[in-house]
């Protein structure tokens, strides 16, 4: 790799399901190179990483194969390797060297327009990469814009910086949340021997790090000073396979013996401990604990014995006694909490030392919750309300973010039928603030109108309003009302998907050059003044593919279509007299100096 | 809003209100006018407590020339916080209504172990090594040590306190305090809030507590004894009140007890040698003060608990001369623990009365009635006279002397059950020696005694009549109001068949059946996958839900279960629960749902709400009756039977059922909420059983709902809640308004049987 170059054994396969076709994998900067084994075979492959797109790989598992996928434009070369390193090492290769292309691809983009160097590094390079990789829709405004010499690349990243920013560190990485499984202290045993196997992966190792803080100490201090991981973890299910055979005596008669071996035996103390703290920030409307506390009628001996029998235990015994009850509840606020730390699970050590460090972390936090105190007495005081005998509450309002250029499509779709429909519905001015004289000569002049003109009569012609009310109301069921009702069924989807896909394209696109185009303005460089006008002539290049769209489509979408395509056009119209009316201005301006100040 | 009933302007915190909530106050402001005690059953969920709350405050505002003042009593601290929290509401609604003059003072009054603000003390592991704990920093004899000695610590609270004291300025401003509030105002201020808290306790016009801070003797007697009569006295979700009563007047003495009382007894007499060596004149004035009767009073900080006989019960003469010697008391406290171990060893089962009891003792051991009854006053005498202060290390030989004490007190209505194990492990032997009260009405007889105005009240006191002859008291009032609904939002069910058409019952022989089990997890697992965010499970006892829950674990349906929703699980130990119930609610709250296992009768079931999302399902699997063998529940049957003629069956029926409703009744908590409750046993669809459950559950259980299987379960449910789903006119329909306005008040006539008209 460190020559530039990987060459390793593979298979090449056509087809996903079928067989693949042995030989060697070439790897080089420029290209890859296949060779099959069989020399006859038809099955050479030399293909340049220019048109490789992307790469796609299949999950490392046991009884996965190693898939590595170069996609292209249309369809793409699957090859399968003896082995998961194998693969990673072309993986890898394969994304450094497509990411590369790009990166030229780009920097000969940019050539003509480039006028800020742009001191790029790799890493924010490939963050670009990668952000147009996760999304479609940005790479092929990216494609078109970009590539297109429409907009420079720097231009282009500009108004994405948030996008970027976002990308490196804001997201917040998924967290998977752990099984509600309890690991089941079942032991396999095959029946013959007397052996009996526990099964441990690092999942499982997480869950009793998580659950059990004892266990996790003893790790600590056990390992590998005093035994060995597999000494710990055999003493460990030795400890486990005695709980569940629920003899304390006995359990207690080894622990007696085997001083690390009571560890696990025991009661978890630090489990206690924990308890103890937490209980001092559990709401007090559920604190049990307090009960006990303020009770003197049941003072040891007082007060009628419970109906319960309680588990007679001598007392060395207690130490060992552990119900599933508890097991259960800890377990639960372990799954309840989720996942607390982000380490790699392999590593047993680094998972504990993780989770002592998470503790320590929310304890130090817990001292100085006085906040936290605060809302708890006002949850209590809020929940102390009964909701419906009072009036609504105003909610605090959570600002609605839409993505979907459909819904914006959608929104318009009303003031398009405003605008559309036959009557005028009339935004008439109105005024609010008159005075009684004015409203007295309004009044005069109305009744003198009438006075002179006579009175219409009827108002409205019944023909017309029948014409208008009909007019309306198929206009209005033929779009709103169809489609209205299903939130998910909008006028779009009624399209051929060809066409839909076209709508969104430019309407992306011109969403992004009308961004560019209005904050280019006041122009105040040459530079922003050569934008413009590419920015224009894009604009009038859309336009236009608009208008023919609008003609191409079939005559019964033909209406849909234009209530569209309408709110662009004007967009775009609106972007054009600015444009014109600037020039002008220019124009008008440069006229007075002729050195041409731009 | 702002209404009027009758004389009575009432300040209610809410813009709307239920007509029951104005029936209830209706009723009750009638009860405060004849000075009467009164019985009142509204069901959950329709606000009764600010309905309470409303009217008691506005009673006092309308007639400031006689204050009344509120106890509160509540049967957790929990419920207390709650009621605080709703009483801060009222109160800031009242005083920007009425303005200044509505000023009052409402504390909410608790242990030490909760009030606490030392460090150093309230660190303690349980309630009575904090109160020692306490009591080694401010007995009166050590802080009088500490002036000439700085080295013995002080509480500085305490101290800080008492200055303010003498001073005359340990007040707390008006407003309402929870003991968190209480807490930080003594953090603040640098005063004890404890100390603060039972000062204030007198002129504070609404005081929050629990039960036994009336009921217990032992308790009452230090912190109520001062109340005036012109007190209204509120049992908040008193349907329990009874068994309170009597086990506020019960004791029971052990092997450990015995042992511990002789450690406690051979520790004082080495006490009294080294008094006798160093101050022998302690001993002697403490003589002498025995011989001019107890009347002594001590500080505050130096009261341990009072006598557990009832007030008017203790007799007001001087102690016997055979043991104002403390020597001689000792060996009469030997004697009687001797005596006591003894009974013990036995092997049968053997109940007697505690006049034959007392008899025995005296021709035994030669203690007579007398000398029994003065055991309290003279240990507690003895004790401060010893300056002790560790007095969690001497609660056995105070049980000793409370049992002693109340066994010469009383002569009827109690019993002594000796137990030599318990009859469900009948090998290991667990000697027991109970002295069980069984006349609830002891308890509570110098309340309804010494208050001029006491209100019971609860969501189930079905049937209300058996109430007043448990308790021997006559009300004034006594109602149960039907709940008026928008809509149907409770639903309740009788299932009683599994999902293979055989019957489910917890009955003695079915309990075990691993068919019953399997059905009775097949039931939960449907419903978890259909009920969203909180469902509740209920058992029987702690025993049949380890039972069961291990079962389930082993045969995998817990594990489905817990593909759906988080398990958690009640258990013996409080801190435990606790914790899960926060996480359960942290776990509704997040929208992941769970479900919680709770046992009936248990610590959950009497006090914490499962309202709106916290419970949207309650499962009742089986009928929560009591452990019927026992001994003490057998003798109190016994009593009941021969004294108000109730029959035994009716009465483990009542008890089971009221329960069973208390249970599922904590689904609803307002009229928006809504909930589905499901009675999981065949025994439920008996009519005897049945009509037993309160009239707000009974009228929504439809005959069709009588008699389930699993997936008929599981289809209404699915049914139920699609329904509540809608949105809905929260003012009610069809003509029966459900939320009254101001407006509505005020156009109401109310015509004399209290029914209302508009």
């Amino acid at each position: 790799m460190a020559d530039g170059k990987v060459v390793k054994r593979a298979k090449y396969k056509p087809t996903v399901k079928g067989y693949g076709i042995p030989g060697v994998l070439k790897l080089t900067k420029e290209r890859f190179i296949f060779m099959p084994n069989d020399p006859t075979s038809t099955a050479k492959l030399n293909v340049e990483f220019k048109l490789i797109k992307g790469h796609k790989f299949s999950k490392e598992g046991s009884s996965k194969q190693a898939l590595l996928n170069l996609t292209q434009d249309q369809g793409g070369y699957i090859f399968e390797f003896d082995s998961f390193p194998d693969r990673d090492q072309c993986r890898d290769f394969v994304a450094s060297a497509i990411a590369a292309y790009m990166e030229v691809g780009k920097a000969a983009s940019e050539k003509p327009v480039v006028l800020h160097d742009e001191q790029l590094n790799a890493t924010e390079m490939g963050r670009r990469i990668k952000l147009l990789q996760e999304n479609s829709e940005l790479q092929k405004l990216h494609m078109q814009l970009v590539i297109g010499g429409i907009l420079s690349e720097a231009e282009f990243w500009a108004a994405r910086k948030k996008l970027l920013e976002q990308s490196e560190n804001k997201k917040p990485k998924q967290l998977v949340a752990l099984k509600n499984d309890m690991w089941s202290v079942k032991p396999l045993s095959d029946g013959q021997t007397n052996r009996v196997t526990f099964n441990l992966t690092p999942e499982v190792i997480h869950q009793i790090f998580a659950e059990k803080p004892a266990v996790r100490q003893a790790y600590l201090n056990f390992v590998p000073g005093k035994m060995s991981e597999k000494e710990f973890w055999t003493k460990y299910s030795r400890a486990e396979y005695l709980h569940s055979t629920k003899n304390i005596v006995a359990a207690a008669a080894e622990a007696a013996e085997d001083e690390e071996l009571a560890v696990f035996l025991k009661q978890d103390d630090m489990l206690a401990s924990e308890a103890r703290k937490k209980i001092r920030r559990v709401d007090p409307t559920l604190d049990m604990e307090a009960d006990e506390g303020d009770d003197y009628m049941h003072l040891p001996d007082h007060g009628l014995p419970q109906g319960e029998t309680k588990e007679f235990l001598e007392p060395q015994y207690e130490p060992f006694k552990r119900s599933f009850s508890q097991y259960l509840n800890q377990h639960t606020a372990v799954v309840l909490r989720g996942r607390v730390i982000d380490v790699e699970l392999g590593d047993t050590r680094s998972v504990a030392e993780a989770f002592t460090r998470a503790n320590q972390a929310e304890l130090a936090t817990e001292v100085s919750d006085e906040n936290a105190y605060r809302e708890r007495i006002n949850k209590v005081s809020r929940v102390a309300e009964i909701e419906d005998l009072q009036g609504p509450r105003d909610l605090p309002v959570a600002l609605l973010s839409i993505k979907d250029p459909r819904d914006y499509f959608d929104s318009q779709q009303a003031n398009a039928i405003k605008a559309l429909g036959d009557v005028d519905t009339g935004i008439r001015q109105l005024k609010f603030s008159v005075t009684k004289e004015d409203a007295f000569c309004s009044l005069k002049d109305s009744i003198s109108e009438i006075n002179s003109q006579g009175l219409i009569e009827p108002i409205i012609n019944p023909e017309v309003a029948l014409k208008v009310f009909n007019g309306l109301s198929q206009n209005i069921s033929s779009t709103k009302y169809h489609l209205g009702k299903n939130p998910h069924e909008s006028v779009l989807d009624q399209l051929p998907s060809a066409t839909k896909n076209e709508l969104l394209l430019h309407w992306t696109s011109i969403q992004e050059l009308l961004k560019h185009f209005w904050s280019s303005y006041p122009i105040t460089t040459k530079y922003l003044y050569t934008k413009v006008t590419r920015l224009k002539d894009a604009m009038s290049q859309i336009y236009t593919k608009l208008q023919e769209i609008k003609e191409s489509v079939q005559s019964d979408i033909r209406h849909q279509v234009s209530l569209l395509v309408q709110p662009m056009l004007q967009a775009l119209d609106a972007a054009f007299a600015h444009y014109d009316a600037d020039v002008q201005k220019r124009s008008a301006k440069s006229g007075e100096r002729p050195n041409g100040f731009v | 809003m702002k209404f009027q009933i009758e004389d009575i302007t009432v300040y209610f915190p809410y813009d709307n209100i239920y007509p029951e909530q104005y029936q209830y106050m209706l009723e009750l402001k009638r009860a405060l006018d004849a000075k009467g005690h009164c019985l009142l059953e509204m069901p959950t969920g329709t606000g009764k407590t600010i309905a309470l709350l409303s009217l008691i405050t506005s009673y006092r505002l309308s007639k400031p020339s006689n204050p009344i003042k509120l106890l509160y009593c509540t049967r957790t601290v929990h419920e207390m916080e709650k009621t605080l929290a709703e009483l801060k509401l009222l109160y800031n609604y009242q005083l920007g209504e009425f303005g200044p003059g509505a000023r009052m003072l409402a504390i909410g009054l608790s242990s030490r172990k909760n009030l606490c603000v030392n460090p150093n003390v309230v660190s303690g592991e349980n309630r009575d090594s904090v109160d020692a704990g306490c009591r080694k920093l401010t007995a009166s004899w050590v802080r009088a040590i500490s002036v000439e000695n700085p080295n013995v610590p002080m509480c500085p609270f305490f101290e800080n306190y008492d200055a303010a004291d003498k001073a005359g300025t340990s007040t707390l401003p008006a407003g309402v305090y929870t003991l968190q509030e209480l807490r930080l105002y003594g953090k603040e201020k640098g005063w004890c809030p404890y100390f603060l808290a039972r000062h204030m306790v007198q002129q504070a016009n609404v005081v929050v507590y629990s039960y036994q801070y009336l009921l217990d003797p032992k308790v009452a007697g230090i912190i109520s004894k001062e109340m005036e009569r012109e007190c209204v006295v509120v049992f908040d979700e008193a349907h329990n009140i009874d068994n309170v009563c009597i086990e506020a007047l019960s004791v029971s003495v052990r092997k450990q007890t015995l042992e511990g009382a002789t450690r406690n007894l051979s520790r004082m007499s080495q006490e009294i040698e080294r008094l006798k060596d160093t101050d022998a004149g302690r001993l002697r004035a403490e003589y002498s003060r025995l011989v001019e009767g107890l009347a002594q009073r001590l500080p505050a900080q130096d009261v341990w608990l009072a006598n557990p006989a009832l007030p008017d019960d203790i007799m007001k003469e001087a102690v016997p001369g055979n043991i104002r010697k403390a020597e001689h008391f000792l060996s009469v406290l030997r004697r009687f623990v001797q005596y006591l171990k003894g009974r013990l060893e036995t092997d049968n089962v053997e109940k007697e009365g505690p006049v034959a009891f007392v008899a025995s003792i005296n021709t035994q051991v030669g203690i007579d009635q007398k000398m029994l009854k003065f055991c309290y006053d003279r240990l507690h005498s003895l004790m401060s006279t010893l300056e002790i202060t560790d007095t969690d290390e001497f609660l056995h030989i105070q049980t000793v002397c409370d049992l002693a004490t109340l066994v010469g007190t009383y002569s009827r209505g109690f019993s002594i059950i000796i137990e030599p194990f318990d009859e469900r492990m009948p090998h290991i032997p667990d000697p027991v020696l109970q002295l069980t009260c069984h006349d609830a009405s002891l308890a509570i007889k110098p309340v309804f005694e010494r208050f001029q105005s006491v209100v019971i009240t609860s969501g189930t006191l079905s049937p209300i009549d058996l109430y007043p002859r448990l308790l021997n008291f006559n009300p004034v009032v006594s109602r149960s109001f039907k709940m008026s609904l928008t809509r149907d939002c409770i639903c309740p069910m009788v299932l009683t068949r599994g999902s293979d058409q055989l019957p489910v019952s917890t009955k003695y022989d079915l309990r075990s059946d691993p068919g019953v089990e399997k059905n009775y997890g097949k039931l939960l697992l449907e419903m978890v996958s259909v009920v969203p965010d909180g469902v509740v499970c209920f058992f029987v006892s702690y025993s049949y839900m380890d039972g069961i829950v291990n079962s389930w674990h082993e045969s995998g349906i817990l594990k489905d279960i817990m593909q759906h929703k988080l398990v958690f699980i009640e258990t013996q130990d409080v801190v435990e629960t606790t914790l899960a119930l926060d996480n359960y609610r942290r776990a509704c709250d997040s929208g992941r749902g769970a479900v919680f296992f709770s046992v009936a009768r248990g610590k959950v079931a009497e006090g914490i709400d499962f309202d709106r999302h916290y419970g949207r399902l309650v499962i009742m699997f089986g009928v929560p009756f009591q452990y019927t063998l026992s001994r003490t529940l057998l003798a109190r049957l016994e009593y009941l039977r021969e004294t108000f003629q109730i029959k035994e069956g009716d009465f483990l029926t009542f008890d089971a059922l009221r329960q069973a409703a208390q249970c599922v009744g904590r689904v609803i908590r307002s009229k928006a909420d809504y909930g589905m409750m499901i009675f999981a046993d065949k025994r439920y669809s008996r009519h005897d059983k049945r009509s037993k459950l309160p009239g707000w559950i009974l009228s929504h259980l439809r005959d069709a709902h009588l008699n389930l299987s699993t997936d008929m379960a599981v289809y209404i449910a699915k049914e139920f809640l699609r329904k509540m789903a809608q949105p809905y006119d929260k003012n009610g329909a069809l003509g029966k308004r459900t939320l009254l306005s101001q407006e509505d008040l005020e156009n109401m006539i109310t015509v004399p049987d209290g029914e209302m008209l508009l």
